[in-house]
């Protein structure tokens, strides 16, 4: 068993989810979202075995691509986070009665399907069609199963699909030339080009188009906030717990190794406009009175800070980056589920309109608050372990970028701690809020479960990631 | 040649079995006989030897007038491949005209052999019967709704803009034959090898390619395009939008190959030239459209010019046109079968016709959204690779500006293929749901399934032409 096999379970898994019609369609897609977790347990248990677990077959002899799939601890962690967090995101579905909802859990398995592609595809071509492949179940999860006016939602959804799909079609471009000088697709051949000055600086800004807009970095984040609000809850989920991971783990396995100098040179350029993006959407976040956006914006500031840590260029900063993927990847599913159950049971995404809900639902209010105080990265929590590496690489690198970007952790308590007072606290003022179900409630300990315990004890994750990483950063610093 | 003589044949049987009173088995025998054909052609292929060499091999016939080789051959399965769906949407689509039925299946029949003749001519006299016969049977077909005026005035402007066109090309052959003393093809090469030329032979080229280009739609001879498109049937329409367009591309590249083997540096300008004028103003033109037919019309305008780059490389991108227009071609006869059935018995074929199909009919909006996605470039479907094999030729010959115009149209293009795809998805029907004909599900979902799976394996496409 070999890791092409999580992507054929989770490909099987979204036609029969789509073949056993809507009233199974979503106990079919949490048994087959199950399924490909376990069996990259699997994987990366004989991975950690020594066995050989990457996959490679001649796919188009000219121009040469072949499909290829590459388990190490960068793309298996990854994978990891998006088979673990898929059968929760499918979990926070189950409470919504969603029209056609064999095509939605099809389309979430889907998504899965793609994006576990993109992490694990070692030829840049397969990549790239990975890359594309989880647009499309994004872009009709988003359209159809949205809320809000349709026509807004329409244009919101539009522009987030032309925006991406532009800066992908230049990363298309740079792969292509790559090609030209070195005859195949295979990421190591890439690494190994010998590239002039203006080729590599415009391959590496090829490159960064593709992923500026898709984790968003200012300034090509206007898509971000809106698409977070309008798309179904899962939709969101998918998009800021996983998808803009994508691009974030394509920047450590294919930008910085294949453009190392151009990195090197202009490193501080882009460290100062991820951190700028770390302010702007603290600052943001500040003025939001909408729940949704509050954590779209608080989202856009906490992945302009691993942005920043990945092209810091050290092994603190590139760690840290992979563990606060992970982590901010938990933790904006679980606020943003929190986030659909008020909205479900309120009927309102507006702040001002919530409260009183502690004295209703006591439990709820207990597991939203570790959830903030993770996100908030108090230290125990997942989070802190990540966004201490990160700060430390920027202090690394200066120790005003560290000091700018540390900005986000007081003005993120700041924001956070205040929209928990105002959603939670205060009298119930006629309102009427039931308290977790056992699904829900079980949703919410397996996320924090997952938090608490790294918070406690990274070292698997840390010994797991390492090796890779070192890898990789012999690429970008040839000299280290 | 075999094949010719067979799709000739097969249509005048057709012709015949009217008279007998056998229109029930027209379109099965058709499909049947179809079939036969394109067996018959893999056959020639194998005979050949074809499947296992690596080089080019050809074989004559009458004097030189018919050559088969793995070109022609692999161009003519696709035509025939695409006459076999257009002919099984015929019957469904001409229902309120049965007694014609056996007319535009063997008009079909006879527009193919033209398609054939264009792809594995040896002899200029030959491709000019070719694109004769073609042109004629595509006049017919525009104008064959009598009754109603757009189709008239469809027909009308076809014919004039293509006999004019014709003219011109005619006119490029006599000044090639005056430059050289001969209408056959080899002898033609063999006096540009010697490379003592008159001027005229030059001006003759550019007869040639200004008569073809008008045949592709591309921009500047596009103005025609919209119009016929618009006023032709619907079925009609994508028959000049997938075969009559193919087989006009495959008939330019393979003139121009032969002929003007040693390509001047001022001809590849020209067509750079058109190729980004076409991509650039078919797509910005295809925004602003309402109308569906007039909205790939223009569409089509651009992937004539994303296919005119394979003139950048010709010896090596022979395999990347057939795999563009195979791809373009199925897409768009699954986009037609959809469009043919949403607008049947409608007034017009604006987009918002289209709206709600995701509800009313999951499965055609399905094949409608995957054709679109197709003609779009997006992965897996293989429009993607078309576009993919295109660039990777033409980056590596070191047209960096003209892969940057490509990628800027494919992203302007999304802009209004989505403009449908929106239209299914998110808005509600206005009508009531009808059901759908079963040909033309089986030809949308065939033809989808087919664009597909050469997504998955592009080899087995690429690698026919030698």
């Amino acid at each position: 068993m070999d890791v092409s096999f999580i992507l054929i379970t989770l490909l099987f898994g979204a036609a029969a989810t789509y073949f056993v019609g809507d009233k199974w369609a979503s106990r079919a897609a949490l048994i087959f979202s199950t399924a490909a977790f376990a069996a990259t347990l699997y994987v990366i248990y004989r991975y950690n075995l020594g066995e050989g677990v990457s996959y490679a077959h001649k796919w188009i002899s000219n121009p040469r691509v072949i499909l290829g799939f590459q388990a190490d601890g960068m793309s298996l962690s990854m994978v990891l986070l998006t088979t673990a967090l898929t059968p929760i995101i499918v979990l926070t579905s189950f409470g919504n009665l969603f029209p056609k909802s064999r095509a939605f859990y099809a389309l979430i398995l889907f998504m899965a399907f793609a994006m576990a592609g993109t992490f694990l595809a070692v030829d840049g071509m397969v990549y790239y069609i990975f890359w594309e492949l989880s647009l499309i179940p994004i872009y009709f999860i988003a359209l159809r199963w949205g809320s809000g006016d349709a026509e807004t939602r329409k244009k919101d959804v539009v522009k987030f699909f032309i925006y991406t799909f532009a800066g992908s079609l230049f990363m298309l471009v740079a792969f292509i030339y790559l090609y030209t000088k070195a005859g195949d697709f295979l990421d190591i051949h890439l690494y190994n080009i010998q590239l002039s000055k203006t080729e590599e600086l415009l391959i590496f800004l090829c490159f960064f188009l593709a992923y500026a807009i898709k984790i968003p970095v200012i300034p090509f984040h206007t898509w971000q906030a809106n698409v977070y609000q309008k798309a179904p809850a899962a939709g969101t989920m998918l998009l800021s717990g996983i998808m803009l991971k994508m691009a974030l783990y394509s920047i450590v396995r294919w930008q910085l190794p294949i453009a190392p100098n151009a990195a090197n040179e202009y490193k501080y350029f882009f460290i100062a406009l991820c951190v700028a993006g770390v302010i702007y959407g603290s600052v943001l976040a500040l003025k939001q009175t909408n729940l949704k956006k509050l954590l779209a914006y608080s989202s856009l500031a906490h992945v302009g800070l691993i942005a920043a840590g990945a092209y810091t260029l050290t092994l603190d900063g590139l760690r840290g980056a992979f563990l606060q993927m992970i982590a901010h990847g938990f933790v904006v599913v679980g606020l943003f589920y929190a986030a659909e159950i008020i909205s479900r049971r309120y009927g309102t995404e507006e702040i001002s309109e919530m409260g009183g809900i502690r004295i209703q639902a006591a439990k709820f209010a207990s597991m939203f608050m570790i959830l903030v105080m993770a996100s908030v990265a108090l230290p125990t929590t997942f989070n802190f372990i990540g966004e201490f590496e990160l700060l430390y690489s920027l202090a690394q690198a200066n120790i005003w970028l560290a000091v700018l970007g540390g900005t986000t952790i007081i003005l993120g308590a700041f924001y956070m701690l205040r929209m928990f007072q105002q959603v939670m606290l205060g009298d119930k003022g006629g309102k009427v809020f039931a308290d977790v179900t056992f699904g829900e409630g079980f949703t919410f300990i397996i996320i924090i479960a997952i938090l608490i315990f790294f918070g406690l004890y990274p070292k698997p994750i840390i010994d797991f990631l390492t090796p890779a990483l070192q890898k990789v950063l012999l690429n970008i610093n040839p000299i280290n | 040649m075999n094949t010719l003589i067979a799709i000739a044949g097969l249509g005048i049987v057709c012709l015949i079995a009217e008279i007998f009173n056998l229109r029930k088995a027209i379109v099965p025998v058709t499909i049947i006989g179809l079939m036969a054909i394109l067996g018959l052609t893999v056959n020639d292929y194998f005979g050949l030897g074809l499947d296992s060499a690596n080089t080019e091999r050809t074989e004559a016939f009458y004097n030189n007038m018919i050559v088969n080789n793995s070109y022609a051959m692999a161009f003519t399965g696709l035509f025939i491949v695409l006459t076999i769906f257009l002919v099984a949407l015929t019957p469904e689509f001409h229902k309120n005209h049965k007694a014609k039925l056996s007319d535009f299946v063997a008009i079909k029949l006879f527009l193919l052999a033209g398609a054939v003749a264009m792809v594995s001519f040896g002899n200029l006299a030959m491709f000019f019967l070719g694109i004769e016969v073609l042109s004629i049977a595509l006049y017919v077909l525009a104008a064959s709704e009598p009754k109603n005026i757009k189709s008239n005035e469809a027909g009308m402007k076809y014919f004039l803009m293509g006999a004019f066109a014709s003219g011109i090309l005619l006119f490029g052959i006599a000044l090639i034959y005056g430059a050289t003393g001969s209408f056959d093809n080899t002898a033609i090469y063999a006096a540009v090898l010697t490379g003592n030329l008159p001027g005229w032979f030059f001006m003759g080229i550019v007869m040639l390619s200004i008569g073809l280009l008008f045949k592709i739609a591309a921009v500047p001879f596009h103005f025609w395009a919209p119009d016929v498109y618009q006023g032709s049937p619907a079925l009609t329409t994508a028959t000049m939008s997938t075969l009559a367009k193919v087989a006009a591309m495959a008939a330019f590249f393979k003139l121009m190959s032969n002929l003007n083997h040693t390509v001047p540096g001022a001809y590849i300008t020209i067509i750079i030239i058109v190729s980004i004028l076409s991509m650039t103003v078919g797509n910005l033109m295809a925004l602003k459209q309402d109308s569906v037919k007039r909205m790939l019309a223009f569409s089509g305008i651009s992937h004539a010019g994303f296919m005119l780059m394979v003139f950048l490389n010709p010896m090596v991108m022979k395999g990347v046109l057939l795999y563009y227009a195979a791809a373009y071609a199925l897409a768009g006869i699954a986009a037609f079968a959809v469009i043919l059935y949403v607008t049947s018995g409608k007034e017009n074929e604006d987009v918002y016709q289209f709206n709600g199909l995701g509800k009313t009919n999951p499965l055609m909006a399905a094949v409608l959204t995957c054709s679109l996605l197709s003609m779009a470039g997006i992965p897996i479907f293989s429009g993607f690779f078309g576009k993919f094999f295109l660039f990777e030729n033409v980056l590596e010959n070191g047209f960096v500006y003209v892969v940057i115009a490509g990628v800027i149209n494919s992203i302007i293009s999304v802009g209004y293929y989505f403009k449908l795809i929106l239209a299914m998805y998110n808005k509600d029907a206005t009508g009531e749901a009808v059901k759908v004909p079963v040909s033309y599900s089986i030809v949308a979902v065939a033809a989808i399934l087919l664009n597909l799976a050469i997504g998955l394996y592009p080899d087995a496409v690429l690698h026919l032409i030698k």
